[in-house]
């Protein structure tokens, strides 16, 4: 039988029949992250909005701020902060900036004691002044994530926070990803086009979807991997 | 015209009470019962509080005998100098109500609200916004309101809420009112009393040509102010050109938190004062006096003029949370030498961008208010090959004037067409690294710049990855002879 077949066109056009395969739609208010791949896992289509995701990262460098980069630079063009909460390196302004990233719109806020750093964030994203807020707690406790959570709902803002806990404890995040390398396993011969690779995997999200994973080309701009093992680097003989 | 009399019969009281809370779990202390006496050193109890009043401590009874009721009684001498100022100050806070403001010392105001009531949308709704504005201050009154200022005067003193507003109505109530509360001496009005007036009705009635022979015009003058037969005129109050209020605190206070009360109070009047004025302020200090040290100053700066209570309340609450004091506090006192014009904010017809303003301006300083200035600030790209001089901190908000897209691709700027990756991470000191640890995927790209000014560099950068797969921006480092080279990691590509 095809779908050609008109009884079962009409059949399907019809609202009353749900259909197995479809998704169950969510209502949650999104902000889309810029990688079509990640944006069909997530129920909202993105970032949800007025709410918390935890990004767990236990290495940094492997493209965690690459993959919020694309919504920085779509919020950026808005006339409202996007605020850094206690980021534990420099962000480097001409790589934002490449990104797309409108750094006037960026605020730096560096707080040393891990108080200070949710206090922070909760004033950020309770302001109403700020469309995402994203920080680097110390530690979050529960009663610290739901003050988080309140004020995120209170100022509409996008509030993620980077975390090395583990994958296993629960949080009252409304969306919870790993990150990863996608081939932290070592080199892969004759795999070109691996390094720059990030894996995502799905801990939590607010319908259906949990433990899915996937790979994303975060940092398209990258080298792939040379053929000639290394090191020697061509040019370190040049200078010598 | 139309008068509205703010009478305080507890002033006395409320300048020395009106900086602690009532409830202990805000004043973090109980304060004892308390009272004001006359006389200096104190002798007749004046007024006593809600507390001593329980332990039966009345006013006109002797301080020995109070003492006998109440041990533990906090007795002051009244402070006519204070009330004067609390008076001051109340006016200064009223001019947001109505330009025309009057100091009817020593224990009201007199405020002509006739031009103000369309846009207070009428009597009750001012009222009621006096009287909130009034108990947030820490102050009780007694509203009257009358055609004539002694007329409202009289009625407020007598603690009748009264609201007249035409002079027929007002002539009949008046006219039943008792005499004392009249602006004249004790003499006139026991002598007036011997001869059986009881009213100013029965007083009005006498012959007036004997009432002026016997009593003096004063007399006469004032019950003609009070019935509307002779114009009243009111000096209106001048404001000093700086706001300045004090607030005593009836018992020492060696923490912050409870002085946050008296700071909230202080604050209200700062903001009815700015309100009257259509002005914003950028700084004000708050003074905590001890006693017999120098007093500890707690300025409070803002990059925008404001006089929202709530902001400006919010920011004293992050510095004063943020002071140790050396000494408990006696008094406080708000200075603000400088105000500003600010715009009245209007309903715009569009989601006006400038509340988007303040909302991020106000943000920042309240961030600023509790982790230092210095903790908060924004990006600017700086035209410089090093990559750690590429940017620079800069005020929020400050847009870099190379932040077209064009321009950031060469990064640097300089003529460059350089357009190899940035790392998103910046190490703000490079990390020493092992060449062997590091797998290279793209380099080198020769970074070398700063002959001119002592910060020699002359740098190789590759990206690399880690064994743990991150991405880095490695570099090795020429030393300036050229003989030996290390490797650190500069950036991480995040």
């Amino acid at each position: 039988m095809s779908a050609n077949d008109p009884d079962l066109e009409s059949l399907l056009l019809r609202s009353q029949l749900w259909r197995g395969d479809r998704r169950a739609e969510v209502a949650v208010p999104s902000e889309p992250t810029g990688h079509a791949t990640l944006d069909a896992l997530l129920p909202g289509g993105g970032w949800p909005r007025a709410a918390l995701t935890e990004l767990l990262v236990r290495t940094a460098g492997i493209g965690e701020l690459s993959l919020l980069a694309p919504m920085l630079a779509r919020l950026s063009r808005q006339d409202t902060w996007i605020a850094l909460v206690a980021p534990p390196h420099l962000p480097y302004a001409p790589a934002l900036a490449a990104a797309g990233v409108a750094l006037s719109r960026l605020l730096l806020i560096q707080a040393e004691q891990g108080a200070d750093r949710l206090w922070a964030m909760e004033q950020a994203l309770a302001s109403g002044a700020c469309s995402a807020v994203i920080g680097w707690p110390a530690f979050v406790h529960e009663r610290g994530l739901r003050r988080l959570q309140l004020a995120a709902e209170h100022g509409q803002a996008l509030g993620i926070f980077f975390s090395s806990g583990q994958a296993t404890s629960s949080s009252l995040a409304a969306l919870r990803l790993e990150l990863h390398p996608a081939d932290a396993r070592g080199p892969i011969p004759g795999n070109d086009t691996a390094p720059a690779r990030l894996g995502v995997r799905v801990l939590k999200v607010r319908g259906p979807g949990i433990g899915n994973t996937l790979a994303l080309d975060v940092r398209p701009g990258m080298p792939v991997r040379p053929q000639e093992p290394s090191p020697p680097p061509a040019a370190r003989q040049r200078t010598a | 015209m139309l008068w509205l009399a703010l009478h305080l019969p507890l002033l006395p009281l409320e300048v020395f009470l009106r900086g602690h809370a009532d409830t202990p779990e805000e004043s973090g202390s109980a304060v004892p019962p308390f009272a004001v006496a006359e006389g200096h050193p104190p002798r007749r109890i004046l007024l006593p509080d809600r507390k001593a009043l329980h332990c039966g401590v009345q006013p006109g009874m002797g301080v020995s005998a109070a003492y006998g009721l109440a041990p533990d009684l906090l007795v002051r001498s009244r402070d006519i100098a204070q009330e004067t100022a609390a008076l001051e100050g109340l006016a200064l806070w009223a001019e947001q109500f109505t330009p025309v403001v009057h100091v009817a010392e020593p224990d009201a105001l007199l405020l002509e609200i006739g031009g103000c009531l369309r846009l207070f949308e009428g009597l009750e709704n001012l009222t009621a916004l006096v009287r909130e504005g009034l108990s947030a201050l820490g102050f009780t009154a007694t509203l009257a309101c009358a055609p004539t200022p002694t007329g409202a005067l009289l009625f407020a003193r007598h603690r009748l809420e009264t609201a007249f507003t035409d002079l027929p109505t007002l002539r009949v109530h008046l006219a039943r009112l008792p005499l004392d509360g009249l602006d004249v001496t004790p003499a006139t009005l026991t002598a007036l009393r011997d001869m059986g007036v009881r009213t100013l009705g029965e007083c009005l009635r006498l012959p007036r040509d004997g009432l002026a022979r016997r009593f003096g015009p004063a007399l006469l003058v004032t019950l003609d102010r009070a019935f509307g037969h002779r114009p009243d005129p009111r000096a209106p109050f001048v404001p000093p050109p700086r706001f300045r209020s004090r607030l005593t605190l009836p018992v020492p206070v060696p923490e912050v938190e409870p002085l946050l009360f008296g700071a909230r109070r202080l604050v209200g009047e700062l903001a009815g004062f700015l309100t009257g004025r259509g002005a914003g302020v950028t700084r004000f200090l708050f003074r905590l006096e001890h006693d017999g040290r120098p007093a500890t100053g707690i300025p409070i700066e803002l990059s925008m003029p404001s006089r929202d209570a709530t902001h400006l309340n919010a920011l004293v609450r992050e510095r004063f949370s943020r002071t140790m004091l050396p000494a408990p506090v006696e008094a406080m006192v708000l200075d603000c030498e400088e105000t500003m014009q600010l715009a009245p904010r209007n309903f715009s017809l569009f989601a006006s961008d400038a509340t988007g303003t303040e909302q991020r301006t106000a943000l920042v300083e309240r961030l600023r208010a509790r982790l230092g200035r210095e903790a908060i600030h924004g990006l600017a790209l700086v035209p410089e090959h090093r990559p750690e001089l590429a940017f620079r901190e800069a005020e929020p908000g400050t847009t870099s004037t190379p932040e077209s897209a064009g321009a950031v691709g060469s990064v640097g700027g300089m003529g460059s067409a350089v357009a190899s990756p940035r790392p998103l991470w910046l190490l703000s000191k490079p990390e020493p690294v092992a060449e062997a640890a590091l797998t290279f995927l793209s380099g080198p790209e020769r970074i070398e710049s700063g002959w001119w000014d002592g910060h020699d560099a002359r740098r190789d950068y590759f990206i690399a990855q880690r064994r743990n797969g991150a991405l880095v921006w490695a570099y090795r480092e020429h030393a300036p002879d050229g003989s030996t080279m290390k490797w650190y990691i500069h950036g991480l590509f995040a």
